[in-house]
């Protein structure tokens, strides 16, 4: 399960979800891979306003990974700053296929599309339910009482 | 296993989870074909919306790897492993009614075929509503992390957005009961609480090819002659009447934005009030 997913994972019990503390839920005994995969620039554009950005970077840390910047990138900071400078004036501005990744963009690529939780828990930071994944899976599955 | 705690759980879990669990792989290889309208819901998204796939199945809808991405997520652990293949969208274990999803986050939802196998009436109002709340809040004026996606003509992305926001929509599926003209033929006045039979064949290889000839049909393979060492079973299926999907979303808080019959099947669009 890639990291991402947890910026859309809460907890699966309702009284929990109105509790701040649920969010994120929280990676325990996580055994990581890294799946390669292209970037895919436009995506992590659009993505960008969407990130719980503190949430993710307390993530990180708790995982040991790289910090991530205190504050989100811009969308600007993910493109790859060109080394010619455009000749024409009154072409359209550079079509998105001819933009590069920055490394700010890969290194988010890497934390968020690339590094998978393969097996462990994640835990709500609430109730402390646990929720176990396997083979990059995790089960929400609720115990009958839980329901 | 999860501990059910009142009759519908239990029912169900005997009744559909139990049996989709069992029968997932021959399951999923009879699901490979897109219906044109959940393909048309999902390509006019747009580029970089955020999705969630509820009963996704073995993920026949999380194949397109560009447009969207998708969190999916179903009750059975063997289709959702099935499912979670599709990169670069994930698959998680849940179920309809206990989401693990924040409310309010989701550009778009879709829930194909999957309420229909909740046994009862309230149960099916719960699951419209618990797919709804993914949803994003109509209009802007509150909010700041769920910037709005307004116009797939601004590639740049998010910010530009005008106010008049309609929030997220999702597209749901559900059996119809009236299909006369399917092998079924089940119509109007039935009985809409059914039992359908799955059938497990045992000998696999030649009766797969026959069965992907015969193209679109959802059901083929299920029904076919039992033969010796072929095992059935039963699912559980709520048949919806004219009327009744478009009911329940309005009972869950919801406004349906279109809606019509497809192939033995009724399908709403709908959004948050």
């Amino acid at each position: 399960m890639k990291l991402l997913t947890l910026n859309f994972l809460t907890c699966a019990i309702k009284t929990c979800k109105t509790n701040s503390a649920s969010f994120p839920l929280h990676p325990r005994d996580a055994e990581l891979e890294i799946v390669e995969a292209d970037v895919n620039l436009p995506f992590l554009k659009n993505i960008l306003p969407r990130l719980m950005w503190d949430e993710l970077r307390g993530i990180c840390t708790e995982l040991g990974l790289p910090e991530l910047p205190a504050t989100p990138p811009t969308p600007a900071d993910l493109i790859q700053p060109s080394s010619s400078t455009p000749e024409t004036t009154d072409a359209a501005p550079i079509a998105e296929a001819d933009e590069e990744p920055s490394q700010t963009a890969k290194d988010l690529h890497r934390v968020l599309l690339e590094t998978c939780i393969q097996e462990g828990k994640l835990v709500c930071g609430a109730c402390e339910h646990e929720y176990a994944v396997k083979e990059g899976v995790a089960n929400f599955l609720l115990p009958g009482h839980l329901v | 296993m999860p501990n059910p705690s009142t009759p519908a759980q239990t029912y169900e879990t005997n009744h559909v989870h139990t049996v989709y669990e069992e029968i997932a792989s021959h399951f999923s290889s009879t699901r490979y074909k897109p219906w044109p309208i959940v393909q048309t819901f999902l390509q006019t998204q747009p580029q970089g919306s955020i999705g969630a796939d509820i009963g996704c199945g073995n993920g026949k809808y999380l194949r397109d790897k560009s447009q969207v991405w998708m969190v999916g997520c179903d009750r059975s652990t063997n289709l959702a492993k099935i499912a979670s293949k599709n990169e670069p969208h994930s698959v998680i274990v849940a179920d309809t009614l206990a989401l693990p999803h924040p409310n309010g986050v989701f550009d778009f939802a879709i829930c194909i075929a999957v309420i229909h196998h909740l046994s009862t009436a309230a149960r099916r109002v719960e699951a419209v509503k618990c797919v709804l709340d993914l949803l994003r809040r109509p209009c802007s004026s509150s909010s700041s992390s769920t910037s709005i996606f307004t116009s797939s003509a601004t590639p740049s992305g998010p910010g530009g957005g005008g106010g008049d926001d309609e929030g997220g929509k999702a597209l749901i599926y559900v059996w119809a009961l009236e299909q006369k003209d399917s092998r079924r033929g089940w119509d109007e006045g039935h009985e809409q609480d059914v039992m359908v039979p799955w059938v497990l064949k045992q000998k696999k290889e030649k009766q797969e090819k026959g069965r992907r000839k015969k193209g679109g049909d959802e059901e083929v393979g299920a029904e076919e002659t039992k033969q010796e060492g072929d095992k059935t079973f039963l699912r559980y299926y709520h048949l919806y009447r004219k009327g009744e999907l478009e009911s329940d979303i309005e009972q869950a808080g919801g406004v349906v934005l279109e809606s019509g019959y497809e192939k033995d099947n009724w399908w709403a669009i709908a959004r948050l009030r």
